[in-house]
């Protein structure tokens, strides 16, 4: 079993998800005036986050089910 | 123009994008041990992986500039290329052309023509389409380049060296698989990151309502009916009652059939991530399944053109007038961007426009490689090395590649001009493929001799149509009519296209048609068993659940996509 692609895409958009909330939350407000007084770092910081989390779980629960599936690596 | 100024926040985003992108391709560089790991990822993609993948490496930063800037130019009427045009065509592919790419063992789109008609047949198809993927891929990172050093002052040559260097690294290291993985990763990002700016844009004109409303300001300035720019059927009864200037025939015949089968179903770029997939089923359901988001994407990409357009017509100034004196249609989302997005959420756009048009060049890149490796260097050049030895080549090609490409993108800053003209001439050689496979697959009959000057009549057919129409206004020369004599004048340059198309398509089906009845078969029925359809056992999938049967999800493609012609009306 190689790479499952879930790990990277669910650590990238959960790093990202990260980031942004806190900016969102850091950042002055100011600067949302053009985003229509929406917070928009936040709330889409969020909505990666939750991706991210959701895409890692999937990963985690597919490697549990196959315990084995490290091991297997040299069928082709 | 002022430029957009990016805040530490957006460079981190950006930096750490990069280093994902790098990180897929080093921990997949110990799954590379053969040249079918490196081509074809080993044959073991999973469906769903695949099925993303396929409408990634067509996601390219010229589909989402180029479809934002015919939202803009023609509403939603765009529309079209997805729900009349990649559809039924991406419906095609998985359903009926699939077993027959997959059954037969082929590793490229040229290897079948090789197997199923003959080896001059497939050199043409080789030779062309490596020149044509190393030039779509330079003409692309130009395009990129040019806009970010237009919206971002970014320097023309870092854009261009640090995409081409990150581009070469992952595909080196990981092969197809890297691509694929990447272009997974690059979807989603374009989804997320375009998102925000769709659904704050639409928040701003007061939903579909209130753009309808601005749109009709946009239709009653060109002079068309109120409604031209947001329905997308309602004004196709005559070229001059809509923006697009093509009527409902030349439409679904001209993009519908001709030029969307004819990409989806043939281009080497999207059917390869299919060859890559685990099995069959996997391989049926590959295009099908990319077909489910690929439906709504013109939300994602139609959408801001629009939307951009909408607040030009009612606030002004909102795109820049280019040269012409028109608004500069290519800037739609960037503009957005710019006028949305604060910094963090900006970042992500930008580097979702960045993906884009990372995974176009990945695309053409990862086809150009093994096309050139199996089809040409193992074909014609050095046949019967060891494995190794062509893995080495594939290596070599992927360098080779993207320095070409390098090479096209400074091209294009000189010699705009020859770039375009190359670009036509392989769209004529390009545009009767469908019409080979099409006769090649669903009837025995066909020869060698028959699709190989099929193509060739096909080709000339379509030069002849360019070279004696044109497209109102436009001066003879690279936009038609350069054989001199004008014999008809298209209302516009899409209906000049479309029509193109279906000239190619029909003198290559007539012509392939013709000349099989004269010559003799150069193929037996045993040696066409797994290519073409009379003489292949049916597949079974009674043993599947019905949620993986491929047919299930034809008929749901069809259905959602009817629905959405229907919404939009």
């Amino acid at each position: 079993m190689r790479l499952d692609v879930r790990f990277p895409i669910g650590g990238m958009f959960t790093i990202l998800g990260v980031l942004l909330t806190l900016y969102g939350l850091a950042s002055d407000q100011a600067i949302y005036a053009r985003s229509l007084g929406v917070n928009v770092n936040l709330w889409w910081g969020l909505v990666l986050l939750v991706f991210g989390a959701v895409m890692l779980g999937l990963a985690v629960r597919a490697v549990r089910r196959r315990p084995s599936a490290n091991t297997d690596s040299a069928a082709p | 123009m002022q430029h957009i100024q990016l805040g530490t926040i957006d460079y981190t985003i950006l930096i750490i994008y990069f280093v994902f992108v790098l990180g897929i391709g080093w921990a997949l560089r110990r799954v590379i041990r053969s040249s079918d790991d490196f081509f074809l990822s080993g044959r073991s993609i999973p469906a769903w992986i695949a099925g993303l993948a396929f409408i990634s490496a067509n996601l390219g930063a010229q589909e989402v500039i180029g479809m934002a800037a015919s939202g803009a130019k023609y509403g939603i009427m765009t529309s079209h290329f997805y729900w009349v045009g990649a559809m039924p065509a991406m419906v095609f592919v998985g359903l009926f052309m699939m077993p027959f790419y997959y059954g037969s063992r082929a590793r490229s789109v040229p290897e079948y023509l090789k197997l199923r008609f003959d080896e001059k047949t497939r050199g043409l198809n080789a030779i062309t389409f490596a020149i044509m993927t190393i030039f779509s891929s330079g003409i692309s990172m130009y395009a990129l380049a040019k806009l970010l050093e237009l919206v971002i002052g970014w320097s023309f040559h870092a854009s261009i060296i640090l995409s081409a260097v990150i581009v070469l690294v992952y595909i080196f290291l990981g092969g197809l698989t890297s691509a694929i993985y990447n272009e997974v990763l690059q979807f989603f990002l374009i989804v997320l990151g375009f998102l925000p700016l769709v659904l704050l844009g639409l928040k701003d004109v007061g939903g579909w309502s209130g753009l309808t409303a601005r749109l009709a300001t946009v239709a009653t300035n060109a002079g068309f009916e109120p409604g031209a720019w947001s329905h997308s059927w309602r004004y196709m009864d005559a070229p001059s009652h809509n923006p697009m200037g093509i009527e409902w025939f030349g439409l679904v015949m001209g993009l519908g059939f001709a030029l969307s089968f004819g990409y989806w179903c043939t281009d080497y770029l999207v059917v390869q991530r299919a060859m890559a997939a685990g099995s069959m089923n996997a391989a049926r359901r590959t295009p099908l399944i990319a077909a489910i988001p690929k439906m709504f994407m013109p939300l994602l990409v139609i959408l801001p053109g629009m939307l951009a357009i909408g607040l030009h017509a009612s606030r002004g100034g909102f795109l820049p007038i280019g040269s012409d004196g028109q608004p500069n249609y290519n800037l739609a989302i960037p503009m957005m961007l710019a006028h949305y997005m604060p910094s963090g959420v900006l970042g992500l756009g930008l580097t979702a426009l960045m993906a884009s048009f990372m995974s176009g060049m990945a695309g053409n890149v990862t086809a150009f490689n093994t096309v050139w490796t199996y089809d040409i260097y193992q074909s014609y050049i050095r046949p019967g090395r060891s494995d190794g030895h062509y893995l080495r080549v594939g290596h070599a090609a992927t360098v080779f590649g993207i320095l070409a490409s390098v090479l096209a993108a400074y091209g294009a800053t000189r010699f705009n001009n020859i770039l375009d003209m190359l670009q036509l001439v392989f769209s004529f050689v390009n545009g009767p493929l469908f019409a080979t496979f099409l006769l090649g697959m669903f009837w025995k009959r066909t020869t060698g001799h028959g699709a190989f000057y099929g193509l060739l009549t096909g080709t000339v057919t379509a030069a002849l149509h360019y070279g004696l129409t044109i497209s109102r206004g436009a001066v003879p020369g690279i936009k038609g009519g350069f054989l001199g004599a004008v014999l008809h004048t298209y209302p516009s340059e899409m209906a000049l296209n479309f029509w193109t198309a279906l000239f190619a398509w029909t003198g290559c089906f007539v012509a392939t048609l013709v000349i099989s009845l004269l010559t003799t078969r150069n193929k037996t029925d045993k040696e066409l068993v797994g290519l073409v359809y009379s003489l292949t056992p049916r597949l079974k999938e009674d043993y599947l659940p019905w949620y993986k049967r491929p047919l299930v999800l034809a008929v749901f493609v069809l259905v959602v996509s009817t629905i959405l012609n229907v919404i939009f009306w």
